[in-house]
């Protein structure tokens, strides 16, 4: 899209980023009851999305403290859930690496599964996009998904135990992860590479918290790879 | 949760709010425009769904909610939802199935049971 201007671009990354209202509204509002049910304060509850914003290194933490376990084990468990992001920093290196170093800071503190999924999406199909419009449409997709996280965090550690199990809000999260990942699947090679991560993951299952999905994922990255070459 | 002061609470978000940070911008913030080579690209292009599928396939399998054991509600859920992904390609549609395939289902599990 050349002739798009720089607005319009934020746009476009905003009505990307809208759909997922729907996932993160359930998502924050649960964690702000499991916090609350944990005995966090409204502000600890906020702290962890405001400053970490990180859904599932978050439930991850706060799982850890319910169980009582060290520090330095909530820590550790958190992190490797996040070390995924990793992945998707490198992977977004190449489309955002020139960027001004306050840009890239912000890009960084919004990375998320989210958001990532949506720019990624939109600097494969249209490779011609300028830097700026890059760092435009990202911020275009963070901007319905932030505010609406941490908000329904203190509405979730506010209402607490209100909202009815029957909700099944548990189930928000791998429904919409699942949304997210079903329209990729458009060649042999990205079919492959996910059922390899499925597969390890689940036979993985019992290492410890995020070690299981980091093999995983750099083994269905292989994967892809190599089917590609073959077909 | 007792096992914690206030104080460890608040240490426990500060590493946690720099730690991710610091994941996040790692290869974005410190790596740069250097070019990568050839193979790092083509392994990178399959982050998504290298990731994703491997994050939620035990989710769907034991969900927490029945306390680890499969759930028929909960699988057909997800199936809908990746059936209707795969076939509009839209993230919203496949969601708003997902949702109602999940709350029809748990409806009908409460009649019957």
């Amino acid at each position: 899209m050349p002739a798009a201007t720089s607005k319009s671009v934020y746009w476009q990354g905003v009505r990307a980023g809208g759909p997922f209202i729907l996932v993160v509204v359930p998502f924050s509002l649960l964690f702000g009851v499991a916090a609350t049910e944990a005995g966090l304060t409204l502000a600890q509850a906020m702290g962890f999305s405001v400053l970490v914003i990180a859904g599932g290194s978050q439930f991850a933490a706060l799982q850890m403290m319910v169980d009582q376990a060290g520090i330095a084990l909530v820590l550790l468990a958190a992190l490797a859930v996040n070390l995924r992001m990793a992945m998707y920093s490198a992977s977004l290196a190449p489309y955002l690496g020139t960027a001004p170093l306050w840009q890239r800071a912000v890009v960084a503190y919004t990375l998320f599964d989210q958001t990532y999924l949506a720019s990624i999406t939109a600097y494969d199909a249209q490779p011609a996009m300028s830097i700026r419009d890059r760092f435009d449409y990202f911020m275009g997709v963070a901007t319905p998904i932030t505010p609406v996280w941490c908000a329904m965090t203190a509405v979730g550690a506010l209402a607490g135990t209100a909202i009815p199990p029957a909700a099944a809000l548990d189930f928000a999260l791998p429904i919409t992860f699942l949304a997210m990942v079903a329209p990729m699947l458009r060649s042999l090679p990205h079919l492959a590479a996910a059922g390899t991560s499925a597969v390890v993951a689940l036979v993985l299952n019992g290492l410890p918290a995020g070690t299981g999905l980091l093999i995983a994922s750099a083994c269905a990255m292989a994967v892809g790879v190599l089917v590609e070459k073959r077909t | 949760m007792t096992g914690y002061g206030t104080g460890e609470i608040w240490a426990i978000i500060a590493i946690l709010a720099v730690g991710t940070f610091l994941i996040r911008f790692s290869f974005v913030g410190l790596i740069g425009n250097r070019p990568m080579p050839d193979l790092v690209m083509r392994l990178l292009r399959y982050t998504p769904v290298a990731v994703l599928p491997g994050l939620v396939a035990p989710l769907v399998l034991w969900p927490a909610a029945t306390g680890g054991d499969p759930d028929a509600v909960r699988l057909i859920a997800a199936g809908v939802a990746l059936a209707v992904g795969l076939w509009t390609r839209a993230v919203i549609w496949s969601i708003v199935a997902g949702f109602m395939a999940l709350y029809a289902g748990l409806g009908v599990a409460a009649l019957l049971g």
